[in-house]
């Protein structure tokens, strides 16, 4: 845009600018701090959180002897695999669905599909609570399905969730892709699956991956769902922390924050290389 | 954050438009719907089984009878939970809830606006480069972030120790309200900062420009050009604050006292522990409405963009 010509004038002069610029890096010193110092304090020998004793790997050496810490690390990534998977999949069909096509009852289910992301995490755990509640014996009619172990219920609610945020991103995607390409693949008799697979499939997929990273993401953070639906001995790592955290806080939880802090960050660098990568421009969530 | 990109009528919906006859026409529009219903029918399904029939329940449950061991039993509607919502103590806390939100959006309006504005009169590169600094804490665990504030808030913690040094308080902020603030804050601050930038890159400087020839100075250019052009940004960061900030739960949890729960801790308390499923979802069926209300008048206000 054409806009860097009078960009001069939006900066303010004299003291105004440097207070502006003050302001900026004080709110960046804000964002980074704490997030620095909890990495300097998951090395510190002490059983104190707060009070620097000297320099150890005690806590990581604990974090790596730790089976429970391990046992939820499984379940994240197990919960966080298969959930991401089906709301890839089903996702994207949606997005499809209401990007290419036009259907009777489109409009309700484009509602419905926002809702999910814009409904508190605490309704929506008390939704699925009361839901698995109430339905249990019906799904342990199903074979296979076992309720009673968690994993089950984890996945189904995180892909309730997840479903939507993919279908979202997939969308905005969709939106700014011309479909004249898919019509022309249509006109040179591809069939439907054919022009999907060969067109319109490389076109989406930063817009699939970067759903797929924000659903990797959502699932990893979750706790406050997670921890209305999670059994015993399927804890996620996440509500195995906030567990932790309640009962009253050991040095331990600095390492383990640390490691999924680190993982998180390294996400966050993933997408926002890939999405440079493929020039898929802003980021979306 | 672009998300919601509104169904573009324009394009690539109508199909071939020149068909021989208008009956095919009509046979092959209604053969597309028919493909476009399937390909979205797994997705209705899975939303309708484990989203649609899930708050069916929450509100039934609101409705609904509790008996005396605690269990909620579906019989005898009445309406006993909502009017518990008048109680002292619903009332205290929704009330709280209500403040804590409020303060929590306008120090992110006073911390984010400045920033915003900073990073979007920068050149290309640079702000980039700040943009990526947003977006790490934007998309890193909340949990962890929030629980980063406990270090800091320890009773020999850094900031303690700051506070204390300064001789303006004994610096005891963990587990009271303002602690929770300032962890909605730190959580919720990239939501309002991203919005703000989004708006306040689009203006267009030559209005600046000519409200300065017209000898407005600094500050008249931006009270009466940059402030109103910036606005949509305004609201939907705040709401994008707001609304996490009402039904907060986590943050509370980590950072705040056990006296002082707000509306998400309160839903979790008559689940899991006062047994009340009537009471509980009839605070969350409130709590959503609350929500649904500011979502909508932000569509209203022109946002398209969540």
């Amino acid at each position: 845009m054409s806009k860097g010509v009078a960009r001069s004038t939006a900066e303010p002069q004299g003291f105004s600018r440097w207070w502006l610029r003050g302001h900026s890096l004080l709110v960046f010193i804000f964002f980074y701090a704490p997030i620095v110092v909890l990495f300097i304090f998951s090395f510190n020998d002490s059983n104190a959180v707060g009070n620097w004793k000297g320099f150890t790997f005690g806590w990581y050496e604990a974090f790596l002897d730790n089976d429970n810490v391990q046992k939820s690390i499984w379940v994240s990534v197990k919960v966080c695999l298969f959930s991401t998977v089906i709301a890839v999949v089903l996702g994207t069909a949606s997005a499809l669905a209401l990007e290419r096509f036009r259907w009777w009852g489109q409009k309700a289910f484009d509602a419905v599909l926002y809702l999910p992301i814009i409904i508190p995490d605490v309704t929506m755990a008390v939704m699925m609570l009361v839901f698995f509640g109430e339905t249990a014996e019906w799904f342990n009619v199903i074979p296979g399905v076992d309720l009673s172990s968690g994993l089950e219920k984890l996945v189904f609610s995180h892909v309730a969730f997840n479903i939507s945020f993919v279908s979202v991103v997939v969308r905005a995607r969709l939106a700014n892709l011309d479909a004249s390409m898919e019509e022309a693949a249509a006109d040179l008799y591809a069939n439907r699956w054919q022009a999907f697979r060969r067109v319109t499939l490389p076109q989406i997929m930063p817009g699939v991956i970067g759903g797929a990273l924000l659903a990797i993401t959502i699932s990893l953070d979750d706790v406050v769902v997670s921890s209305f639906v999670a059994a015993v001995g399927a804890t996620p790592i996440s509500v195995y922390v906030f567990g932790m955290l309640r009962k009253g806080v050991s040095p331990l939880v600095n390492s383990v924050s640390v490691v999924m802090l680190t993982a998180s960050i390294s996400l966050v660098l993933a997408s926002l290389v890939f999405s440079r990568a493929t020039g898929s421009g802003r980021e979306e969530r | 954050m672009s998300v919601a990109a509104p169904p573009d009528e324009a394009q690539g919906v109508d199909g071939p438009s020149e068909v021989a006859t208008p009956g095919l026409e009509r046979q092959s529009e209604r053969a597309k719907a028919r493909q476009g219903f399937l390909l979205g029918l797994p997705a209705i399904l899975y939303l309708l089984v484990f989203f649609v029939i899930p708050l069916g329940i929450v509100v039934a449950y609101s409705f609904a009878t509790r008996t005396r061991s605690g269990r909620t039993e579906l019989r005898d509607w009445n309406l006993n939970a909502y009017a518990r919502l008048g109680d002292d103590i619903v009332l205290t806390v929704a009330w709280r809830s209500l403040w804590v939100a409020a303060l929590t959006t306008v120090i992110c309006i006073l911390l984010a606006y400045p920033l915003a504005y900073f990073i979007s009169t920068r050149s290309a590169v640079t702000r980039n480069l700040l943009l990526v600094g947003i977006m790490i804490p934007f998309w890193s665990n909340f949990l962890i972030r929030t629980y980063a504030w406990r270090v800091l808030l320890d009773s020999d913690g850094l900031v303690t120790q700051m506070v204390q040094a300064t001789g303006l308080s004994d610096g005891r902020i963990l587990f009271t309200t303002n602690a929770v603030i300032l962890g909605l804050v730190y959580g919720y601050l990239p939501f309002m900062v991203l919005p703000l930038y989004a708006a306040i890159e689009r203006i267009d400087w030559s209005l600046v420009e000519g409200a300065r020839d017209l000898y407005a100075n600094g500050w008249g250019a931006f009270r009466r050009v940059v402030w109103p052009l910036s606005k949509p940004g305004v609201v939907a960061g705040s709401i994008l604050v707001f609304v996490p900030s009402f039904g907060a739960y986590v943050t509370p949890a980590i950072l705040g006292g056990n006296k002082e729960g707000l509306l998400g801790s309160y839903i979790v308390l008559q689940f899991l522990s006062a047994r009340n499923g009537p009471v509980g979802s009839a605070v969350s069926v409130v709590v959503l409405g609350v929500m649904l209300l500011g979502t909508l008048l932000y569509f209203r206000s022109g946002g398209k963009n969540l």
